[in-house]
């Protein structure tokens, strides 16, 4: 490192928001800006192309596939909490067949950036499913949703133990042609200890945090509002454990890419997630409350890099003052 | 920023396309209480323009530490006139997110994301139309109403509530319909009696080609059953708790037959208006069993 004599300020170089470099780099992975859109809260990518060119963003994480079709849980699904919501969709999906035939060639001909977000009730679903996708154009990464909060969806188990999800993770890897990301869930003892499980059984990085389990009840049925009794919990409730979460695993593994998500809405929400230590930030639940927050914060994240004369984006990773 | 368009004539710039829904922060321009009910009248040329009957707006409410938008039916639009374009809803204040709105008042700006959902298709020969709504849920009927009138094609309708307060604008009603039948639990206004009741009177007189309604959830489901008894097609207007209202979440989702299996569609994208004849009302709430083994077919109209 080159060291600046203490008597003279750092030279300030004005930069403009054109100038500001959003690349940001997961493994083999080169995103065009770190903000992408979260599993579960983007549909297909045509719901919110209807507002805004959805190629804009540094990529799509498409709602989690199954081998099978899910038909999902019942209603109520879902239930607004103070700051948050909760939610018991239950994977509903179409199945992979049904995604590749109809959402994905829309993906490819728009050039939006693919994560393909896989989930499975066994290890050999994954297996199955990220075979559909080998070699495929347009798909990036794969996101191993191992922590879904849902019973009803499977899978919840996985990121719980760090044998469970290597296990996940090296079977997927057995087969995937693009980097695998393990999406956990802050729902365990020690993340760290998981998130080290998943790399060393060869990860390219990791996706934190899925929602966090959660209940509502209604005082005067007594029932829970959800159908499902519990479900996950989002939005910017959340959004500390979250930016913890990231931290934790940055501070151990400060090699290991980490797609950071839980309640970012706003330019400052996305810094503070790559300040912890992500490279790269998803817009769920803010989408719900405003079908432009990713788009916004693509346009608005460079201006607040250039006022404050920051040339690159991904020099904010793990930028954290202790 | 850029992904602003300007907009024409006074509105606010909005975020969107020349096609579909936009958002925007909408002047309002009226607060009126209807009877027991609050309407707000917004300026917005583009989202008047796209409107059609039983499409529905979500609004962005201030409140204590609410996150979600609140799905409103659309009133009325108007085109025209000096703020080129204005569109109305009409709620009732059923907690934190109505309450602030109801709160609003001429010249504050609201962030509206419209027009949103399906519209109550038209018939497509020359049939009388009857309109079943109860309460507030007439609202959109009252909208449908009008145009049917412009069309040319005959309506009926029937509104309901539990009591005289409870009944949407039975002035409009009569002006936009051939009859209007009012029908009130307590038989304070109109008819003592029930919705059900009254429409199977009205059936009776064989001049109804096509159903339309709009309400609460048991008022559809035992509409639509008298409906398909009696072999009249209907369409109706759902309302199910949804949290994004653009078709991105998956809670509103309603099961709905169509070419002989039920799937679990989004009340916000293909909703909200719905063949009520193929709406499964009894699984509602159940865990669904059914998957979705083809490609959605589109539905059969009327």
């Amino acid at each position: 490192m080159s060291t600046v004599p203490s008597s003279r300020k750092p030279r300030s170089v004005p930069v403009t928001p054109a100038e500001v470099d959003l690349r940001v780099q997961l493994d083999d992975m080169i995103l065009r800006n770190p903000i992408l859109a979260a599993s579960g809260t983007f549909a297909s990518g045509q719901e919110i192309n209807r507002f805004f060119d959805v190629n804009r963003l540094g990529a799509v994480v498409i709602k989690s596939i199954t081998m099978e079709p899910r038909p999902g849980l019942p209603t109520p699904r879902m239930a607004e909490t103070a700051s948050g919501m909760l939610n018991a969709i239950g994977l509903q999906n179409a199945g992979v067949e049904r995604w590749l035939s109809l959402d994905y060639p829309w993906l490819v001909h728009h050039g939006v950036p693919i994560i393909a977000s896989i989930a499975g009730r066994t290890v050999h679903e994954y297996r199955q499913v990220a075979e559909k996708l080998r070699g495929l154009e347009g798909i990036v990464a794969i996101e191993a949703n191992i922590s879904s909060p849902n019973a009803e969806a499977g899978g919840g188990l996985f990121a719980s133990h760090p044998s469970t999800a290597a296990e996940v993770v090296s079977t997927i890897m057995r087969v995937a042609t693009v980097p695998v990301f393990a999406k956990l869930t802050p729902d365990v003892t020690d993340i760290v200890t998981i998130a080290h499980a998943a790399a060393e059984a060869g990860a390219s990085g990791v996706s934190v945090i899925n929602t966090v389990l959660g209940m509502a009840i209604d005082v005067e049925t007594r029932q829970p509002k959800l159908a499902a009794g519990m479900g996950g919990l989002s939005g910017p409730a959340i959004k500390p454990i979250a930016i913890r979460a990231v931290h934790q695993i940055h501070s151990v593994m400060p090699d290991l890419p980490i797609i950071g998500m839980g309640g970012a809405a706003t330019v400052e929400d996305v810094v503070e997630f790559m300040l912890a230590g992500a490279s790269a930030v998803a817009i769920g639940t803010a989408t719900f409350a405003n079908p432009m927050a990713s788009m916004e914060i693509v346009e608005g994240l460079p201006h607040w890099l250039a006022e404050r004369g920051i040339r690159h984006a991904r020099s904010l990773i793990g930028g954290v003052r202790i | 920023m850029s992904s602003f368009v300007s907009s024409k004539g006074n509105g606010p710039p909005f975020q969107g396309r020349s096609s579909g829904p936009i958002r925007a922060r909408c002047e309002v321009l009226q607060y009126r209480k209807i009877g027991k009910y609050h309407s707000i009248t917004f300026v917005s040329p583009e989202m008047a323009d796209r409107a059609e009957p039983g499409m529905f707006v979500t609004i962005g409410v201030e409140g204590h530490s609410t996150v979600l938008r609140r799905p409103f039916a659309i009133y009325q639009v108007s085109r025209h006139g000096p703020w080129a374009g204005t569109v109305e809803i009409v709620f009732d204040v059923v907690g934190e997110g109505t309450r602030w709105l109801a709160s609003r008042v001429k010249h504050d700006t609201v962030d509206l994301v419209g027009p949103l959902g399906t519209p109550f298709p038209l018939p497509k020969q020359n049939v009388g139309c009857l309109l079943v709504g109860q309460g507030y849920g007439a609202a959109p009927l009252l909208y449908l109403a009008g145009v049917l009138q412009q069309r040319g094609f005959r309506a009926d309708m029937i509104i309901g509530a539990k009591d005289a307060d409870g009944i949407f604008n039975a002035i409009e009603a009569k002006r936009l319909s051939a009859t209007t039948i009012l029908v009130t639990e307590d038989g304070s206004l109109g008819e003592e009696g029930n919705i059900l009741d009254v429409m199977d009177r009205h059936l009776d007189l064989g001049r109804t080609g096509l159903i339309y309604a709009s309400g609460p959830m048991p008022l559809l489901r035992d509409v639509s059953g008298l409906a398909a008894s009696r072999g009249v097609p209907i369409r109706v207007a759902v309302e199910e708790a949804m949290a994004c209202g653009t078709g991105v979440c998956w809670t509103c989702v309603m099961p709905v037959e169509r070419k002989g299996a039920v799937y679990n569609l989004r009340s916000c994208i293909e909703g909200p208006v719905f063949n009520g004849a193929k709406v499964q009302w009894d699984a509602i709430g159940a865990l669904p069993v059914h998957d979705i083994p083809e490609p959605l077919p589109e539905e059969d109209e009327a």
